[in-house]
């Protein structure tokens, strides 16, 4: 059988095709690889399953064999979210002109380049920052890089980091500023915010996160941004770009770089395959010159008034230059980009608002429907999606909670639950969740 | 402008009718020109719940200057702008050489949405048969390769590279021999290596030392020779090279850094044309790195998400990225190795393509994989016999090629001054795209084509077909082949703004302030 996926496979084509070349057989195109490299038996793999129908019935029972977070109550945050995502975003990123094109030239793929210069500009107005990167792979990298942008700037490689960062993405950070900067830790206040720490000319750089891993939106940006600054330092900051509807862009108070993850811009959470990143600055050039990511920019064409794209200051990258460009770049996540500017688009300023309002208040209230029987951890701080709380026992807690069909939060230790709260839990989702805690403690 | 009545007289048989394409041409405003204040796109629900009063300090002053559009005119500028784009669904996708591009199966895709909304951190228990997809395609990969065992977590080829040269440095480091202790501070890579390979050994703090082809292609083993020693951390390798060209002495040179104690690293992301015929592990090698959306067909999506997979020796497996599954043939769990180089990536991975990859080697097998790679070499050395009858193109070096081959354009470029940019534009006029960027020009006037198993031997003959018109247009009329495109959706760019600083706007807002003040 001919497979569906090889036309040339089949005997006929493929002995002509052969007969054209001058070739006896398909061996004398391998007859570079000694014999002692051949593999000489076949690959022990599964039976294939060349039919379609089949395929889908054996995938069909692997997927089954799962519960999402449509059929359990999914209170599950912590880098990854349950965001609504717009039909027109699905409809938009399966079209199959965005999904299986690649790398194509800025004539043929005209589309693409349009579509992410657009991305980039609407993040741009969110962020009030003028250069914004084609979406690198998510906001691990994008923190990474960032910080490794204000050293390289600098010239400097020490870099104070908020403790309040969730622990993978700082084990990401640790091993991708080694071996030359030294990171330091700035302890979480009671009131779950950045302390403001000792610090000197040697730092590069302040990396702030809000809201923060406890959910917490960060008050003292400007204060950090003023004593970097008077440091010769940069200040980082990590925002996640669905909270600017209603919280100031990190430009407002200081930031010189932003980043973060645009999952919740219109992407699932797809078991953590949703991720991309943003690395943000002003039109400085020397700063410009530290990404190591594309960046995409308007050009004329020979025709009056047509736009054109093209990849802005491309001598940056590792693509021109191997070693001595900046990081490397390779495949990372630019449908994603895509599908968030479908999403910004389709919000606009006002739509942002409203969802970061309705965001904000029914986390307040998740956190006051908990109250009366855990501990909600920074009571006073404000919270945007997220909030801690503190329990007897975890995994107790979260047990009893799943086998009621709620997925409760993420444990971010023995005995501390992080709850995430987005439009999409209604009212009598939360105070299911309330009820459920209360009678399971 | 390109019509088909030359089309006799060129010199490829057979002779395939050329086709009269033209992109679309939708002359689509930037969408912040489609805005007209007080519309949306989306209702979003309302609160429920007492507001929430935002101090000063934290409040956005101002809204964003996002567009405001209605919900159908979003998607209307969206769908025309996937119009003006050249999907490998769509047209011959050979030219993106060194990428691989073959066709990604459209069920595959669904079996990519039912993971939708899964989230990462759910229990084990809810997520079994996802868990049993990793553990099996780690087992799948780990057998193509040769390796021990495999983490799925990168999100991307280069992104693999980086979590290999991360992997070596806490070997050494364990060792005692990482940064700072003076030795193993050097990287070995060749010129027709992936550009990553080079820039992920840097970033990780690696010197870096490139090996030049010798005479017949190769990376010439005497620099090798040279190069190596008690400094050398590790090599990283792609072979066969983006020449198409396979080392014959591949096991020289894993054995010649193994003496000198540094490890073997291969970067696989051009294994289409040698799946089940030769495997990394077989070499010597001690690290591998599959591109997902290369050799296992998950869709490239505009330049990701992709996904990547890391397979290591059993020496190497304490260090791998985590979490991997494992499994007591009755339950999947997640682990993280004893000795991890910590996350790569947040999570797991990108799951749709792991998903979709899985689904693709499951409806291939082993004879399946087989038949790709020998009908990969098939297409790529029937193609190269048509190139080559095309007067101006060469190949140099002339070896057996296994998957692609890097071809040259010099001659034609001689005589007539069209540069190998200027074809590619000019070819897509006709429908197809043909990749350009091969930094730095060690061939010149390079261009690099990948068939893969895709293609049928029509969708060949009409791309050299297409090549071979755009080199006789050349010699008739060089400067119509430098005005080119003209059946695209826009006309020629001038570039030169995007270099200059004062002039570039790499966003809506920066050109805006610096062209329309």
């Amino acid at each position: 059988m001919t497979h569906p996926y090889i036309p040339n496979a089949e005997p006929r084509v493929r002995a002509e095709m052969l007969a054209a070349i001058g070739a006896e057989s398909v061996e004398e195109f391998y007859a570079d690889i000694p014999a002692e490299l051949r593999l000489g038996r076949p690959l022990d793999l599964p039976p294939a399953l060349p039919a379609e129908h089949d395929l889908v019935r054996h995938m069909k029972g692997l997927l089954g064999r799962v519960t999402d977070t449509e059929q359990a109550l999914s209170f599950l945050g912590h880098g990854c979210y349950p965001h609504h995502v717009p039909a027109v975003c699905d409809e938009v990123n399966s079209r199959s002109e965005f999904l299986t094109a690649y790398a194509g030239e800025p004539y043929e793929d005209h589309g693409r380049f349009q579509a992410l210069f657009e991305y980039v500009s609407m993040m741009g107005e969110l962020l009030e920052m003028d250069v914004v990167n084609v979406p690198t792979y998510d906001g691990f990298q994008a923190a990474g890089t960032a910080l490794r942008m204000a050293c390289r700037h600098t010239g400097r490689s020490k870099v104070l980091v908020s403790a309040a960062v969730a622990a993978d993405k700082l084990s990401k950070l640790r091993d991708f500023l080694a071996p030359d900067i030294e990171i330091v830790l700035a302890p979480v206040g009671e009131d779950g915010e950045i302390t403001v720490p000792a610090f000197d000319a040697a730092f590069a750089a302040v990396y702030l996160e809000t809201p923060n891993v406890y959910g917490v939106v960060e008050t003292r940006g400007r204060e950090l941004a003023d004593l970097a600054h008077a440091h010769g330092a940069l200040l980082v900051v990590g925002a996640d770009p669905i909270s600017l509807g209603v919280l100031a862009p990190p430009a407002a108070y200081g930031a010189d770089i932003a980043c973060g993850d645009i999952q919740s811009l219109g992407m699932h959470q797809s078991y953590g395959g949703g991720h991309a990143g943003y690395i943000a600055t002003h039109d400085h050039e020397p700063l410009v010159a530290e990404f190591p990511s594309r960046l995409f920019g308007i050009a004329p064409t020979k025709v009056p008034g047509e736009y054109g794209f093209g990849d802005v200051f491309y001598d940056r990258t590792s693509f021109a230059h191997r070693e001595e460009g900046k990081e490397w770049v390779g495949t990372a996540a630019a449908l994603w980009g895509i599908t968030a500017g479908v999403y910004l688009a389709l919000l606009g300023p006002h739509g942002l608002r409203e969802l970061g309002e309705t965001i904000l208040a029914r986390t307040r209230y998740a956190m006051d429907a908990l109250a009366g029987s855990v501990t909600v951890l920074h009571p006073d701080a404000i919270h945007f999606r997220e909030f801690a709380i503190e329990v007897p026992s975890s995994a107790a807690l979260l047990d009893a909670l799943r086998e009621r069909g709620i997925f409760g939060g993420v444990a971010l230790d023995a005995r501390t639950v992080l709850v995430c709260v987005t439009e999409r839990h209604s009212i009598a989702d939360i105070d299911r969740l309330a009820a459920a805690v209360q009678e399971v403690l | 402008m390109n019509t088909a009545e030359s089309f006799a007289e060129l010199p490829v048989t057979p002779k395939p009718p050329l086709r009269r394409f033209h992109q679309a041409r939708w002359d689509e405003p930037i969408i912040f020109e489609l805005s007209t204040p007080g519309r949306r796109g989306l209702a979003v629900p309302e609160p429920g719940a007492p507001p929430v009063e935002l101090p000063e300090s934290v409040r956005r002053a101002e809204p964003p200057g996002l567009p405001e559009l209605s919900q159908q005119l979003v998607l209307r500028h969206y769908l025309r702008l996937s119009q003006e784009n050249l999907g490998a669904d769509l047209n011959i996708d050979v030219g993106q050489g060194t990428c691989t591009m073959k066709y990604s199966p459209k069920v595959n895709d669904s079996f990519a949405a039912a993971v939708a909304e899964l989230h990462p951190l759910q229990h084990e228990d809810t997520v079994q048969g996802v868990l049993e997809i990793y553990w099996r395609l780690e087992q799948m990969l780990a057998e193509i390769s040769g390796m021990a065992r495999v983490s799925l977590q990168p999100g991307s080829g280069s992104a693999a590279i980086y979590a290999n040269i991360a992997m070596i440095r806490a070997y050494h480091a364990a060792n005692g021999e990482g940064p700072g202790s003076g030795a193993r501070d050097q990287v070995i890579t060749t010129m027709f290596s992936h550009p990553s390979n080079a820039a992920c050994a840097k970033t990780a703090g690696y010197e870096v030392i490139t090996l030049m082809p010798d005479a017949d292609g190769l990376p010439d083993i005497e620099a090798l020779r040279a190069a190596v020693g008690p400094r050398t951390a590790a090599l990283m390798i792609t072979n066969p090279e983006d020449t198409g060209i396979f080392n014959p002495r591949i096991q020289e040179f894993v054995d010649l850094v193994h003496q000198a104690g540094g490890l073997a690293c291969y970067d696989q992301a051009n294994a289409n044309g040698i799946l089940g015929i030769t495997r990394a592990r077989d070499a010597g090698f001690d690290l591998c790195h599959f591109n997902l959306h290369k050799t296992f067909s998950t869709p490239h999506a505009c330049g990701g998400p992709a996904a990547g997979a890391c397979g290591v020796s059993a020496e190497l497996a304490p260090f791998l990225p985590g979490p991997v599954v494992t499994s007591d043939g009755a339950a999947y769990r997640l682990e993280t190795p004893p000795r991890s180089v910590g996350k790569i990536r947040p999570f797991l991975g990108v799951t749709p393509n792991i998903v979709r990859a899985y689904a693709w080697i499951m409806a291939l097998g082993a004879d399946g994989l087989r038949q790709v790679a020998e009908t990969a070499a098939l297409n790529n050395n029937y193609l190269m016999h048509k190139v080559l009858q095309i007067r101006g193109a060469s190949a140099p070096w002339g070896r057996r090629r296994i998957e692609q081959v890097r071809y040259s354009w010099q001659e034609l470029s001689e005589e007539t001054g069209v540069h190998s940019e200027e074809i590619g534009v000019r070819a897509a006029d006709f429908g197809v795209h043909y990749w350009t960027s091969h930094h730095p020009y060690v061939v010149p006037e390079p261009f690099t084509l990948e068939p893969t198993e895709s293609y049928s031997r029509e969708d060949l003959d009409e791309y050299a077909a297409i090549l071979a018109q755009v080199a006789e247009e050349a010699r008739r009329d060089p400067e119509f082949v430098k005005g080119a495109p003209y059946n695209q959706s826009i006309h020629k760019i001038d570039s030169t703004p995007l270099d200059d600083p004062k002039a570039w706007a790499p966003t809506w807002r920066a050109y805006v302030r610096k062209h329309r003040p």
